[in-house]
């Protein structure tokens, strides 16, 4: 393909565009991550990257800032053609991308890590001129940071900032952040809007890759839509709507409701006393937790990322050393039992199901070498007619049920995991979970990384399950789809208990505040 | 400025591949090794002036000449292969096993004192002692550095490491108390009159000849087919890759993660420990520092090689051997050193390890505007 059309490219403002792209392709193999892409930010403006997970936004991006280099296309900043090999190029052409997963040394403190690798001259640091001249910037923007803070007393919102910091103090003029908002709370999400909006004041290009519509609407100018890897369109912002969007990230018309059937005569299920933890740095994680599960309900658990989700699943599903009483009790024959201090087999066998899906997906639940097969068996390998050998029937016909009624796209059953997107593999675990036939479902960020239809289809199932009777935890981030989904809703904050509401009637606001009721030191 | 792309790029790129199919896999890896054999007749004929064709004819002859080098041959392929197939489990466990040496020295040690002093036991009895004592050494060998490990965290690598050197050192040891005359610091070959406790190789004569050595081979290729299975179709393999691959998705299957590791290195330190038996046993009857021979460390090699695959270690181990024997031969016949057959080795392997780097990746050359659009039917055609 030849770039022919020499006057077409001319910008037809006299300012030239910050970035534009043109025509860039990227494969993976025979995939196609993106292709033919071309699209372009104006000085002082926000442009949403709004695409489902997959549709090749992130990839994108890391064009941009020297992770890949693209097949084809050509990129040109501030009108100039440019070609970017490395972070190095990026940021020399200024150019700073905030990753989702913090790049930050745990044991600096914030103006460390944000001159960290930068040239100077040689010969000691002057801190205080450092310092002096940072702060200058948090002021300019309305950052809030203690920059003699360590990274490793931060949360995860200081972290954030830290990054941003950093990119602008090494003169970054584009940035663009990867779904930054994926781990704050809603307060701090408004925080981050209005610095944003303050840098774009400031002559600042900003591109920011989400797939929450909400955002994409109260932000940004223009919204480019990107949909399994080709360049939909870009849009006004002020003439979309959440369904526009919707339509054209999915490419159909997607019904948004989320179904929430009324509880069909839930019994206690699950009462968890004094639940108290430590995680492995021996910080208290938990701290006197006390809650019921019902069977035919769903119970919403809301929190900052690392308020103790994980420690509360893991704890019930005997994977975290505890104290406390989790009185379990199977409604089919009416008894009760402490399932404190059993192994996770024994627990498993009164009906607990734990589907947890942590931040790298493959960490717990699933093995990434394994294929669909192989990993039907991580919960039942022991299960079957003989003593050594394990069964091999059973599991692939799972695998195969599973592939066929979640639509798991995968090149053989024996591929392994890993290869798979991350939605395909969240539906392999989930699917395999809800398999087990459980009477105590829990499920943490059941729908972190899939598309639309994806989360629907996932939402539905856990009605499913629900309308069956069985107990569900579902441990979310997102909190219009707790509020929808759930019949009540706990708040966890610093580990403790800082609510329970009735999700049919509370605000976003006030678990938002919940959130973060506790969280100072 | 014109609107051509005119900024410069790079000049080579490196992209990850599709999985390539089958076929095209082992092309890749049959060219590389052709390609090393011209590498190697090239060095062959530059350093020593001899022709490539005749010395690679007496590498074979080397090999595989006569039925007794084909044997031994055999032989040593079967030891190599057995050791692969005893750190296999280990490795795949993530455990870096590599105290093989230790291992296999410990099993010999036991093999010899059992064939010193119970040699008057009949046939029987006498070689059920000396397996049982060969895999209990072996075992507890292997055991030692698994039980610190599950319970305490050390670092597995330099344990195993270390417990090498105790092995060779009582190896040392043994070999003053046992030695055969004194001040000679050697045991000297064991039984020599009474040949208990020797490996018959008389096995089978009328179809494998006069001293086979059928019993270590088929032996090991009973331990290859048991590994296999042991490795894709157990419960116990099924543990192992998932301890191997992420110690929390072991955890939340609920398997008992101590108590694997120490189970899958005993097993591994076992059958090193027989390996230790039939070298002993089977080949040197005696014992010294120099038996196990970095055997141990080799075998690594083939098991990363044939990525855990017991059938093709059997390829993979027969090649070295084949090398090793074929290199004596060149050493004698064309007054070369026997270092040369390990360069020819190592330039081999070179090649074959870095022809790996081929099947998962594709170089792009040059300037990518001009590069047509690669059509995603092309790759997938082959």
């Amino acid at each position: 393909m030849t770039q022919t059309s020499a006057t077409t490219s001319a910008p037809e403002k006299d300012v030239p565009f910050a970035i534009e792209l043109r025509g860039i392709s990227k494969y993976f193999g025979k995939v196609a991550a993106n292709e033919d892409i071309s699209l372009s930010v104006r000085q002082g403006e926000i442009l949403s990257l709004l695409g489902e997970n997959g549709s090749g936004k992130t990839t994108l991006m890391n064009m941009l800032s020297g992770i890949y280099f693209p097949d084809r296309g050509q990129i040109f900043v501030n009108g100039k053609e440019v070609v970017i090999r490395s972070p190095k190029d990026a940021y020399e052409l200024g150019i700073g991308m905030i990753h989702q997963h913090f790049k930050l040394i745990d044991v600096f403190t914030a103006a460390e890590n944000i001159i960290l690798g930068m040239d100077g001259q040689s010969g000691p640091i002057n801190m205080k001129a450092v310092s002096s001249s940072i702060r200058e910037l948090i002021d300019r923007y309305g950052f809030s940071l203690d920059l003699n803070r360590k990274v490793y007393d931060m949360s995860v919102s200081e972290k954030q900032t830290v990054e941003i910091v950093k990119m602008l103090y090494r003169g970054a003029s584009i940035l663009i952040l990867d779904e930054p908002t994926a781990v704050l709370t809603p307060q701090e999400t408004d925080h981050l809007f209005d610095v944003l909006r303050k840098m774009r004041e400031d002559g600042k290009s900003i591109i920011i890759i989400t797939h929450k519509l909400q955002e994409v609407l109260s932000l940004s100018d223009r919204v480019a839509i990107l949909r399994k890897g080709k360049y939909i369109g870009t849009v006004s912002t002020a003439e979309a709507t959440r369904q526009s969007l919707s339509d054209m990230m999915v490419g159909e018309r997607v019904s948004l409701d989320i179904d929430r059937p009324d509880p069909v005569s839930p019994k206690l299920c699950l009462k968890v006393n004094h639940l108290t933890c430590y995680d492995k740095y021996g910080v208290k994680a938990l701290d006197d937790v006390n809650f019921s599960a019902y069977s035919g309900e769903i119970l919403g658990i809301a929190g900052v990322a690392g308020s103790g989700q994980k420690e509360l699943l893991e704890s019930i599903a005997g994977l975290h050393p505890c104290d406390g009483e989790f009185l379990y009790t199977d409604n089919t024959i009416g008894a009760t039992v402490d399932l404190h201090g059993m192994d996770p087999l024994t627990i498993k066998k009164f009906g607990v199901a734990l589907s947890f899906v942590p931040e790298d997906r493959l960490g717990m639940g699933l093995n990434g070498n394994m294929g669909m097969t192989g990993n039907m068996l991580i919960r039942s390998y022991r299960e079957g007619p003989f003593h050594t050998i394990m069964e091999q029937r059973r599991p692939r016909e799972l695998a195969e049920e599973i592939r066929k009624t979640l639509g798991v796209v995968t090149p053989s059953l024996n591929t392994p995991v890993r290869r798979l997107s991350g939605g395909n593999v969240q539906k392999v675990l989930v699917g395999r979970e809800i398999a087990n036939a459980p009477r105590l479902l829990m499920t943490a960020y059941a729908v972190r990384g899939l598309d639309i239809n994806t989360s629907m289809l996932i939402y539905q199932l856990l009605n499913e399950q629900k309308q069956k009777g069985v107990a569900v935890i579902y441990v979310g981030e997102d909190l219009d789809v707790l509020l929808a989904l759930s019949d009540r809703i706990m708040v966890l904050c610093g580990g403790h208990v800082t609510g329970i509401l009735d999700a049919r009637t509370a605000t976003k606001e006030e678990v938002g505040l919940l959130m973060t009721t506790h969280g100072e030191e | 400025m014109n609107e051509k792309s005119t900024a410069r790029e790079p000049f080579v790129r490196v992209v990850r591949r599709d999985e390539l199919p089958m076929w095209r896999r082992f092309a890749i890896r049959i060219i590389a090794a052709l390609l090393s054999l011209i590498v190697c007749a090239l060095f062959i004929f530059l350093v020593t002036r001899s022709n490539p064709a005749s010395v690679y004819r007496s590498l074979v002859d080397g090999a595989i000449g006569t039925t007794r080098r084909t044997w031994s041959t055999l032989r040593d392929t079967a030891i190599l292969l057995s050791i692969a197939l005893a750190i296999t489990p280990a490795f795949k466990m993530r455990f870096w096993n590599i105290g093989a040496e230790g291992q296999i020295l410990v099993g010999g040690i036991a093999t010899a004192a059992v064939m010193r002093y119970c040699g008057g036991l009949s046939p029987f009895l006498l070689f059920t002692a000396i397996i049982a004592a060969s895999l209990a050494a072996g075992l507890v060998w292997g055991l030692i550095p698994a039980v610190f490990k599950a319970i305490w965290g050390t670092n597995e690598t330099l344990f195993t490491l270390m417990m090498n050197y105790i092995a060779i050192q009582l190896t040392s040891f043994f070999s003053i108390v046992w030695e055969a005359k004194k001040g000679s610091g050697t045991i000297g070959t064991i039984n020599s009159d009474t040949k208990a406790g020797w490996i018959p190789t008389s096995f089978l004569e009328s179809l494998f000849g006069k001293s086979n050595y059928s019993i270590i081979v088929l032996l090991v290729l009973v331990l290859t087919v048991a590994m296999y299975i042991y490795l894709k179709y157990t419960k116990h393999g099924y543990e192992i890759a998932l301890v191997g691959e992420t110690e929390n998705t072991a955890r939340y299957a609920g398997v008992n993660v101590r108590r694997v590791i120490i189970r899958t290195m005993a097993l591994s330190g076992a059958i090193c420990g027989l390996t230790g038996f039939m070298m002993v046993s089977g080949s040197s009857h005696t014992i010294s520092t120099s038996t196990a021979g970095g055997r141990g460390f080799t075998a690594i090699i083939v098991s990363w090689l044939s990525k855990f695959n017991p059938f093709i270690m059997i390829v993979v181990s027969f090649f070295l051997s084949f090398m090793s024997n074929g290199a004596i031969q060149i050493a004698s016949e064309f007054k070369l050193n026997e270092s040369a057959s390990e360069v020819i080795t190592g330039i081999i392997l070179f090649f074959i390890l870095g022809s790996e780097f081929f099947v998962n990746y594709r170089v792009i050359l040059g300037r990518h505007h001009e590069r047509q659009p690669r059509s995603a039917g092309k790759e997938g055609q082959a």
